[in-house]
């Protein structure tokens, strides 16, 4: 909404105040504003007289003039069509700001020019608001325009403007009168409410309309008939106020209803009368009837949208947009008013389907009863002064609403209690006279008569609220809640999480939940069913995601694509799934790994075994040391088939780990993911101090050839059969594989590490069971014993 | 006899003088001090002397003895100093080559600026609430006062995944479900940080997906004093000690009052600068006095029972701190972005 200073002048006198510092006191109020300033952007725009106008000799379509500005006659190159002797202009002088730049004495083609002529369009005027020779030509002032004066001034331009963001709440603010009212909180001055007088001839409305209204969607209907009208151009004045209202200028009869609009916010349709029956009646739509609005488009309607009719067409849309068939064109002789009040759920259905126009944005908020009364007197006022209507006698009703005003009573002690702080009698009653609410007072009890304008206040705490916007929060002190103290409930899971993959060397990322719809089964072979939004904004965004992998391989791709090739990524996140028609979100942990993770001198690339030990350095920081394993199974198609695992902890998959299959990444591209939720299925003990052995042990190394079929968990297990209690420890400390053994051998070699609690442990102790381990692993696993 | 000792003594102090390595000196102490050295000689020839000389000569050996090998040992730490003093010189480094290291991860900035949250109202006595992002449109609008075709809805524009359920549009439906859930309806104070949805095309200053902060303190005198003081100290705890707020009054449908929040500018100290587009604050958060109806809707008797909420955008807060100027970024997890943030803020 935007507020005219001029327009709102004819309701309150807000020139006692500096305007930019209305505006942000209205701001404070609540009233946000996008933008304000001057109605017109330019300065040092005088009225001239062209009393010379030739011909440019080097030019075919120039012109030199000689313009009188009062106090002299300047040299002026003009190249506008219809410049010519003895018109009155605009003229921008040398210095003049203008949208389009700064006006500088120059030299056209040889000749000197001192300023320049201007289009109304120079003005920066937007082209909507302006006829064809605005935009084309100079501006022609009418001939007794005083000659060197302000232009600005003299067209009525030189208004400033606010234009405000609204909250939903305020519907009371699309108007101005509602912005008057507002204005008269911040400069404590009266409102004036706008001319509703006029006379009425003989003849009443009832005696040539009937109304029928067959909907309970429908709160208030109003109609009066003005007869003979005569369509013109408006006046000046109502032209450059709509304008800076952001509404186009038709002619006098359509500018009265969107000027009473402005004013009231009561929303009012405007129909030739000759176009219409004897019945106007207003129901809901039958589904897929038609109707072609004033813009003419063809509207197919349906039972949510409530209609006008003749009582057999559509006639117009109610609270959107009225027909072309009974539109008001430069014909119209005799006009009938409708002003009216319907269900805003409605009307917000409809216009959001359908279109939203001035009307509607009003219509779905809310409006006041009374300000619908008075819109359409108002309109009959205005009719007779600038349309030369006849009103006739009578109106034909229709209201279903309550025109009382609401009383709320309230106490101080409530007041106080909510803001906390100690206002007075006086200081909450002084909030209620400036919002021009009628109040009562005794005993800090307060009756409010709250004005129906305010459709917005209805309970104790709408009240508390205006009293804290006008008395103001910063005269209120700051205190904090006293409670009883309790600690904190806090899971802290994803933060241990994050902080141990960032100490992996891991970087945190977060994508979007929503993904296309073919990468959701990716990456899982788990069995459930889509999470698809309705109304998706783009293709990419459809599908609520399971798996987080494919994110991660949208960053991979997105980094790769400039350059960046060695990445270390994790997300902790959801993933969705319906299961039985049930939402199931889990907690997930994703990591992503590629390329080198060194810095410096050395480079180091993952790979299967590194990404294995960020697995087990965060399973074992969180407690599952010993407990997890990785096994093999039946993989997601998008993983290697022989470099991916599942990670078993206590029995249980909690997730996979592995290469992406090269299919889809031609980089050795890693990764895991693991369901935390599973994963904290299997509670973890205590920390507790377990005592170490005092005594030394005894270490040996011994390596196997073994047949690549032979896993290493295997020849461990073996060998922690055979090594008994005091084997403590198992460690491979060298891998080989090559030229020095056969093709389908591997060797490894192992450090075992035999320890007791009881006694140093001697070559008597150990021999034996190093030996056994030895024979076991050998036999069981067909090895060829290496080295020892 | 003396004369020969001394003799030796000088010689072998000559000679050491000038050795210059381990061997030499060894070869050195076994011509002065070995078996068949002159020195042993003499010593093998004590025998003959009178006990008058042998005393003499006896005492002047041992003097020539300790002599010497006072002076091999000095000499042999010499060289052994001298040798290692080489060791070293020759391991000579270019200590300027780059290191080797792997480097920690990063956080990622939305969840420092949670983290510093949350740890804010933790210390407060908060609990922290965690809650689905799919919800009832219950939850996340009928309950909360936004009854259907309310004309805030139109700001909330949200996905639906059937006509009940949708992605939360705010972190507000954790307010009715943390006060369905406290069935005894004690007081209460508590954040519930988030990810929520919205239906805005993403560009530098929208994002589909957003996260926030919603704040909710429920209690028998709660007021809106209390939410000033707390929004002030974590305004300061965000941008700074020096920081004002100011509360602008707005509309909301779940407070009443309503209020948005705007912090003092941080980068031009209220002068005015293209950060605050020259009003000298910065939006920073919603919030206002919980709605009687919300109370009553989710079981609090709204005549013994007043609140607080607030609901503070995560990027917003991000981009503020950190002079991020283009949402985008957040979300792009591009490498270069996300190594910013590898440092703690002391």
């Amino acid at each position: 909404m935007i507020l005219s200073k001029k327009f709102i002048s004819d309701y309150t006198n807000i020139n006692k105040i500096d305007f930019k510092e209305f505006a942000d006191k209205m701001l404070k109020l609540g009233n946000e504003y996008e933008s304000m300033g001057p109605l017109i952007n330019a300065n040092k725009l005088v009225i001239g007289e062209v009393v010379s106008c030739k011909n440019h000799p080097e030019s075919d379509h120039l012109h030199i003039c000689k313009v009188n500005i009062g106090t002299e006659e300047l040299n002026i190159i003009c190249g506008a069509p219809n410049v010519r002797e003895g018109i009155k202009v605009i003229v921008a002088l040398d210095g003049a700001v203008l949208p389009g730049g700064t006006i500088k004495k120059t030299n056209i083609l040889g000749m000197e020019s001192n300023g320049m002529i201007c289009s109304i369009a120079e003005l920066g005027i937007e082209h909507k608001y302006l006829k064809e020779e605005d935009i084309n030509g100079i501006h022609e002032l009418p001939l007794d325009s005083p000659i060197g004066e302000d232009a600005i001034k003299y067209l009525e331009l030189d208004d400033e403007i606010i234009d405000f963001e609204l909250t939903a709440n305020r519907a009371d603010l699309l108007s101005m009168l509602g912005l008057a009212y507002e204005s008269a909180v911040i400069t404590g001055e009266k409102v004036n409410l706008p001319d509703l007088t006029y006379e009425h001839i003989d003849k009443n409305i009832n005696d040539l309309l009937t109304l029928k209204v067959d909907t309970d969607n429908c709160f208030t209907f109003l109609l009066k008939r003005v007869n003979n009208i005569k369509i013109e151009e408006s006046p000046l004045f109502m032209k450059n106020r709509l304008m800076a209202c952001g509404i186009r200028s038709i002619n006098n009869v359509v500018d009265i209803s969107n000027y009473v609009m402005l004013e009231t916010g009561q929303p009012l349709h405007f129909y030739d009368a000759d176009k219409l029956g004897k019945v106007i009646s207003v129901r809901t739509a039958k589904d897929g009837e038609t109707l072609v609005t004033l813009d003419n488009q063809s509207r197919i309607l349906t039972s949510e949208d409530i209609i006008i009719t003749n009582g057999k067409e559509p006639i117009g849309l109610a609270g959107v947009m009225g027909g072309l068939d009974t539109e008001i064109d430069e014909n119209t002789k005799n006009v009938v008013i409708e002003c009216a009040i319907f269900n805003p759920a409605n009307i917000r259905k409809t216009s959001k389907k359908l279109i939203r126009s001035e009307a509607s944005i009003r219509y779905e908020k809310g409006l006041d009863v009374n300000r619908c009364y008075m819109a359409v007197e108002r309109s009959c006022n205005l009719l007779s002064k600038f349309a030369h209507g006849e009103v006739l006698d009578g109106r034909i009703e229709y209201n279903t609403l309550d025109r009382n005003e609401k009383v709320i009573n309230i106490t101080l002690d409530k007041i106080n209690s909510v803001l906390g702080y100690n206002l007075t009698d006086t200081d909450v009653k002084t909030v209620f006279e400036k919002l021009n609410f009628e109040v009562e007072v005794k005993n800090h009890k307060f009756r409010v008569v709250v004005p129906t304008r305010r459709t917005d206040i209805s309970i104790e705490e709408d009240l508390i609220e205006e009293v804290s916007r006008v008395y103001g929060v910063d005269n209120i002190n700051s205190t904090l809640p006293v409670f009883e103290s309790t600690p904190s409930i806090y899971n802290n899971r994803d933060r241990v999480i994050r902080n141990e993959m960032i100490s992996l060397g891991l970087n945190e990322v977060i994508t979007y939940s929503l993904i296309k719809v073919d990468d959701v089964f990716k990456f899982t072979n788990d069995e459930f069913g889509l999470i698809k939004v309705l109304d998706p904004l783009s293709e990419d965004r459809v599908v609520l995601r399971h798996s987080l992998i494919t994110s991660l391989l949208d960053v991979y791709n997105y980094n790769k694509s400039r350059n960046i090739k060695d990445l270390s990524i994790f997300e902790i996140g959801r993933g969705f799934s319906s299961i039985n028609g049930e939402y199931i979100e889990e907690n997930k942990l994703a990591c992503l790994l590629t390329g080198n993770y060194m810095e410096g001198l050395d480079k180091e690339y993952y790979d299967f075994y590194t990404v294995k030990g960020i697995v087990e350095e965060l399973l074992d920081y969180l407690g599952y040391k010993n407990r997890y394993s990785f096994v093999l199974g039946e993989l997601p198609e998008e993983m290697h088939p022989t470099k991916t695992v599942y990670i078993n902890v206590s029995g249980k998959i909690v997730g996979l780990m592995g290469e992406v299959h090269p299919k889809i990444c031609k980089d050795e591209v890693y990764v895991v993911e693991i369901n935390l939720d599973t994963l904290f299925e299997n509670k973890t003990g205590r920390m507790k101090y377990k005592e170490f052995s005092k005594f030394p042990g005894i270490s040996k190394d011994v390596a196997f050839i073994l047949s690549k079929e032979v896993t290493n968990d295997q020849v461990i297990s073996t060998i922690r059969q055979a090594g008994g209690k005091l084997l403590s420890k198992v460690e491979v400390f060298d891998y080989y594989e090559g030229d020095k053994i056969d093709t389908d051998k591997k060797s490894i070699a192992y450090n075992l590490y035999f320890e007791s609690n009881d006694k140093t442990l001697s070559d008597d102790d150990v021999n034996p069971l190093f030996d056994k381990i030895i024979e076991n692993v050998v036999k069981k696993h067909t090895a060829i014993l290496r080295d020892k | 006899m003396k004369e020969k000792l001394e003799q030796i003594k000088v010689d072998a102090e000559e000679e050491i003088k000038n050795v210059k390595d381990e061997n030499a000196l060894n070869n050195v102490k076994s011509k002065y001090m070995g078996k068949k050295s002159a020195f042993n000689e003499i010593m093998a020839s004590m025998g003959s002397l009178s006990p008058e000389e042998k005393r003499e000569v006896g005492s002047k050996s041992n003097e020539v003895r300790s002599f010497l090998q006072e002076l091999f040992e000095n000499k042999l730490t010499e060289i052994k100093n001298e040798e290692l003093n080489k060791k070293l010189e020759s391991d000579k480094i270019d200590i300027t080559l780059p290191s080797k290291k792997r480097k920690s991860g990063t956080k990622h900035p939305l969840n420092i600026v949670r983290e510093e949250i949350e740890d804010l109202f933790i210390s407060m006595g908060y609990d922290v609430v965690d809650g689905p992002e799919i919800d009832t449109d219950a939850n996340c609008f009928e309950l909360l006062n936004l009854p259907p075709s309310h004309p805030a809805r139109d700001a909330q524009d949200s996905f639906y995944i059937t006509e009940e359920m949708l992605l939360r549009p705010h972190t507000s439906a954790m307010q009715v479900r943390s006060m369905l859930a406290n069935t005894e309806k004690k007081p209460f104070k508590l954040i519930c940080p988030g990810k929520t949805y919205r239906r805005d095309d993403d560009d530098a200053t929208h994002s589909h997906q957003f996260s926030q902060v919603e704040g909710l303190v429920v209690g028998e005198d709660i007021s809106l004093s209390d939410l000033k003081g707390t929004l002030e100290l974590f305004a300061k705890k965000m941008f700074g000690k020096d920081r004002e707020i100011r509360f602008r009054a707005s509309y909301f449908p779940f407070t009443e009052p309503s209020y948005e929040v705007d912090v003092s500018c941080f980068n031009c100290n209220k002068k005015g600068c293209s950060m605050c587009k020259g009003t000298g604050w910065i939006e920073i958060l919603g919030c206002g006095m919980v709605h009687p109806t919300v109370l009553e809707n989710c079981g609090f008797d709204h005549t013994k029972y007043q609140g607080f909420a607030f609901g503070v955008g995560i990027e917003r807060v991000t981009m503020l701190k950190y002079g991020i100027t283009n949402l985008k970024l957040l979300y792009q997890n591009d490498y270069r972005f996300l190594k910013n943030f590898d440092r703690k803020e002391m």
